[in-house]
């Protein structure tokens, strides 16, 4: 019986490699079945469980909340997502992004300044290499 | 003994001190062997996407995604990776640095910047030097997650797309080895096309996905991701980066206050022969008045 790889991996971590008969995944256009030697394919997942058949009759299980499907004709690949994405949840937490910027930067004044910051970063580079060398001095 | 009460109160500061520092050392060098191991269980990910982008890139030349096209410069989007946390050397001054020199170059040519920070040093810099931040992601803590990064993100991605940033750049540091920090800036969008080379082999007949639902939809979702695990990647090599400075930085405060208590014993010591010299002397000489 011929048999397919399939990879699953998300942004943080490799969730599960090996070798299955059968895939199954939630497709965003409808529940997905894919045997070796599938045409090349990629596709968006819902929330949901994919099921990987293996040859001994076993299942695995996982939970994935999103993530897109890539099938070549011996490999699948599955990149989960690591958090349930959505239009309005993403531009919740964009705004909140923003917001913890705009209240940091309440308090500041004046026009960026880059002359400045860089006098003052050679300054703190300066007096570390001045202790540096009093160090060495002393020794 | 002039002096000598003060001289072992101050050893003894300094031996706690020492104590502080070698704690903490220990410490990061565990947390460092961790953060090593998130940075590489984040690669697979990364290059899965990126074999895929680079194939959609060349299998799909009737739809261009906007993160592939070039356009004039008129504001950047920077994204500044930084720590939470200081006592690390100089990890986040060089970092700054680089970040700043590479900004005023753009500054020069009349290019309005935008930045987003990640971590609460850069926040802090960047507010002090009144910079334009957009967006903030801090108190990522030891594990970074990106789930905490994504509303950073995607405001400079939405900002690419709207027009108000034309190019989208990253500052981080490069972990090359445990001594060795590199800060380094990255274009991020638009991707450019030399990343996405694959092997010829693999190109050799032209084949294309089926795509569902169609194609810029999940080239959409893909080239997002795509950036956004770019991002993740950068932000954990850098958390190995700043646990590595800070086992350094601490190995050398600890060395530091090993040598000031050697320097103070000894002159302790002598504190305390000059005193039992000048009481002798002072014995001797009262016995031969006598």
């Amino acid at each position: 019986m011929p048999n397919i790889q399939v990879d699953i991996v998300s942004a943080e971590k490799e969730i599960w490699s090996g070798q299955g008969s059968m895939v199954f995944a939630p497709g965003e256009v409808g529940e997905l079945g894919i045997a070796p030697g599938h045409t090349p394919l990629i596709t968006k997942l819902n929330p949901g469980d994919v099921r990987v058949l293996q040859e001994n009759e076993e299942e695995q299980f996982f939970f994935i909340s999103g993530g897109i499907l890539e099938v070549q004709p011996h490999v699948v690949t599955i990149l989960s997502d690591v958090a349930v994405r959505g239009g309005e949840l993403d531009e919740a937490s964009a705004n909140e992004a923003k917001q913890r910027a705009e209240e940091a930067m309440k308090d500041g004044a004046a026009e960026l300044d880059y002359a400045q910051a860089k006098a003052e970063l050679a300054n703190a580079v300066a007096q570390l290499r001045s202790i540096e060398k009093l160090r060495k001095l002393r020794q | 003994m002039a002096g000598a009460k003060e001289i072992r109160t101050q050893i003894k500061s300094i031996g706690n001190t020492r104590k502080i520092t070698k704690a903490m050392e220990m410490v990061a060098a565990s947390k460092m062997r961790r953060a090593q191991e998130r940075m590489a269980t984040a690669r697979p990910y990364a290059s899965k996407m990126r074999n895929v982008v680079a194939h959609l890139a060349h299998a799909n030349p009737e739809y261009k995604h906007p993160y592939g096209i070039e356009r004039e410069v008129k504001a950047v989007g920077y994204i500044i990776v930084s720590s939470d946390r200081g006592l690390c050397g100089g990890l986040n001054v060089n970092l700054f640095r680089k970040a700043i020199n590479s900004m005023s170059e753009w500054d020069e040519k009349g290019v309005r910047v935008d930045v987003s920070v990640v971590g609460k040093k850069a926040s802090a810099f960047f507010k002090r030097f009144n910079a334009n931040v957009v967006s903030e992601a801090t108190d990522l803590g030891d594990a970074p997650q990106l789930e905490e990064l994504i509303g950073a993100i995607k405001v400079m991605m939405d900002a690419y797309m709207n027009g108000e940033i034309d190019r989208l750049l990253i500052v981080s540091n490069e972990f090359v080895n445990t001594m060795t920090q590199k800060p380094t800036v990255e274009q991020l969008i638009p991707i450019q096309p030399n990343e996405l080379e694959i092997d010829e082999g693999k190109m050799n007949h032209h084949w294309d996905y089926i795509y569902e639902p169609e194609a810029k939809n999940v080239i959409d979702v893909l080239m997002s991701r795509y950036i956004e695990s770019l991002v993740y990647q950068s932000v954990a090599e850098n958390s190995a980066c700043e646990q590595a400075a800070r086992m350094v930085a601490m190995k050398s405060a600890t060395e530091n206050a090993g040598n000031l208590i050697d320097d103070l014993q000894l002159v302790y010591n002598k504190a305390r022969q000059a005193a039992i010299t000048q009481e002798l002397s002072e014995i001797v000489s009262g016995a031969a008045a006598v």
